[in-house]
């Protein structure tokens, strides 16, 4: 395994490599150090614009900057750029379908220590309610640089939802990211484990841990969680029968939420998920608290055999 | 100004005000107290300031007008149809279900508005970013807005009104309708926002207090605001609520609610009654 990097670093990293071959503009509102915008800052200093600690600002000047026909990458931590700008994002950005994309950093109950006020666990379903908003949840810094580059060659408001925690990389370096289509990570017959962003390598692990003993399990990687890929999820509920969702998310309204929807409409089967209980985050380190969350490989394996015995 | 010109901008003003009187009482809806209150602001940007051009709506050269108190949208369609940008019996439509002229501004469907706009506060940030990225690329277009006074309620504004400052955006120029009153009551029993001209210098901006209703005063707050440099522009418009209707004025009543066709003949009959 390669050394871990957090898809904020890759998000830092492909802002400052594309900005050599495309025009954009970068603002963040004061957390250029921590979302790793600064990288971008440092070499295209004339096309960064920090906004301070105003982010609703941010996103409606982006938005104007956007009518000029500029494409603007709009940075904050996914609470503030989510949750805060909210009514921004949809009422400046979404509703006029501008060439927004929001770089969301620090999602999820992986911030750790700075706890639940900077923990957003609710972003992607604020941002998948917003007609004709893409959302993007990289699962790890290989997928994270292609999202950036993708988002950028599409016309309209991208989502793009990035951690603080460094994770392994999943993907080869080769890999080929196509917008809205989920990637079969691994293949089986009894159970699928769709997961997104840093759950997807939980989720391998929960696989191997199933094979252990003897169950077959599918893993999908769902990294654009709207437009979803609901061919690759209905195709897994038809030949597997069973389907268990992994996100660093409430599970009201995101990943599994999404999942649900499809497999009701497309194959109903049964979906269990696995993420955040409609709680709030709390401080700690990482480890403990994915624990505590009920996110890690163990839980994933537990709920898969759950499913599995809710086969008829 | 010279005479003729003056009475030619009145008469468009004039035929403005009965263009929102005719969009407000089709409806059976929408603001007309404000829109009437900026009725002489937005004929003096459309006729006389600002460089558009009806044939080319997206000219990436254009002045841009933000409507940032966007419940006011009679006022920016009256002057857009009036400039030709789309058909005068078109503001028939305003607000009904088959139309492109939404209650709000919408800039994906109609022509010649620059920006979507209705939840306050927000338009005077997408000014700035315009502003900004005209000194990005070079370009000498100028962006106009026009909030309520009301508006300044929202804490954006001040978002807003620091990042122009800091960015220096000369090339925005701000308008703010004081007309004194809101949806619930006069604005400075509901949450005093004054002093308006004292909190915008303090925020670094180029400040000009006028009469709203002035032709000349609007014109010099205008050519005065293109000589500021390194500051950005805000015109403090004193003007009336409802102005031109006698029963409209100064009533907070009047924000948001259509005439019926009894008032719908004397407002008009009023406003026939100036030219």
């Amino acid at each position: 395994m390669a050394d871990k990097i957090a898809t904020r670093e890759a998000y830092g990293a492909a802002l400052a490599e594309l900005g050599d071959k495309y025009d954009f503009v970068v603002m963040d509102a004061d957390l250029a150090a921590a979302t790793k915008t600064g990288v971008f800052k440092k070499k295209f200093p004339e096309r960064f614009f920090d906004c301070g600690i105003a982010e609703g600002n941010m996103v409606s000047v982006a938005a104007g900057i956007a009518t000029t026909g500029k494409p603007v990458f709009a940075s904050s931590f996914a609470m503030f750029a989510a949750g805060r700008a909210f009514e921004q994002v949809r009422n400046s950005i979404g509703y006029p379908h501008l060439n927004v994309k929001i770089g969301a950093t620090h999602a999820g109950i992986t911030v750790g220590e700075d706890g639940a006020t900077h923990q957003c666990l609710e972003d992607i379903a604020l941002m998948r309610s917003i007609p004709g908003m893409v959302v993007i949840n990289p699962a790890d810094a290989i997928e994270a640089k292609a999202a950036v580059e993708a988002a950028l060659n599409i016309n309209g408001p991208v989502y793009l939802r990035f951690g603080r925690m460094a994770v392994p990389n999943v993907n080869a370096e080769d890999y080929k990211f196509e917008l809205g289509k989920g990637v079969q990570m691994a293949d089986g017959k009894d159970v699928t484990i769709v997961a997104t962003g840093i759950m997807v390598n939980m989720a391998l692990e929960a696989a191997k841990l199933l094979a252990e003993e003897g169950i077959s399990a599918r893993v999908i990687n769902i990294h654009t969680i709207k437009p979803l890929d609901k061919d690759i999820i209905v195709k897994a509920a038809k030949e597997t029968g069973a389907i268990v969702t992994a996100e660093e998310h409430n599970l009201m309204g995101g990943l599994g939420s999404a999942v649900s929807e499809a497999v009701c409409e497309g194959c109903p089967a049964p979906v269990l998920r696995v993420g955040i209980e409609d709680k709030f985050g709390r401080s700690g380190k990482v480890q403990p608290l994915l624990e505590l969350y009920g996110l890690t490989p163990a839980h994933i394996v537990e709920k898969a055999k759950a499913a599995i015995a809710l086969k008829k | 100004m010279e005479q003729a010109k003056l009475n030619r901008l009145k008469k468009i003003a004039a035929d403005v005000r009965l263009d929102i009187l005719e969009e407000v009482h089709s409806a059976s809806s929408g603001h007309p107290g404000g829109s009437l209150s900026i009725a002489d602001i937005i004929t003096y940007l459309y006729f006389e300031e600002m460089n558009v051009d009806p044939k080319n709506p997206k000219d990436p050269n254009r002045d841009r007008l933000v409507l940032s108190k966007g419940h006011t949208a009679p006022a920016l369609y009256a002057i857009l149809a009036e400039k030709g940008f789309f058909p005068k019996e078109d503001l028939k439509t305003f607000r009904h279900v088959d139309s492109y002229l939404q209650g709000h501004p919408d800039m994906k469907g109609t022509p010649g508005v620059d920006m979507t706009s209705g939840s306050l506060g927000l338009g005077i940030s997408a000014a700035c970013g315009m502003a900004l990225a005209a000194k990005i690329d070079g370009k000498d277009y100028r962006t106009y807005a026009i909030l309520g006074d009301g508006e300044t309620q929202e804490g954006q504004v001040w978002e807003a009104a620091m990042f122009a400052a800091h960015y220096k955006l000369d090339n925005l120029c701000i308008f703010v309708d004081l007309n004194g009153l809101q949806i619930d009551g006069p604005i400075a029993e509901v949450m005093n926002p004054a002093p308006h001209d004292k909190k915008f210098e303090a925020f670094g901006w180029n400040v000009i207090t006028i009469d709203g209703h002035d032709f000349d005063q609007i014109a010099a707050a205008l050519a005065a605001a293109k000589t500021v440099k390194g500051k950005p522009t805000a015109i403090i418009a004193n003007t009336t609520k409802g102005k031109g209707v006698s029963f409209m004025e100064n009533q907070v009543s009047w924000h948001g609610a259509a005439p019926n066709d009894e008032q719908y003949a004397t407002a008009v009959a009023d406003i026939k009654a100036t030219l």
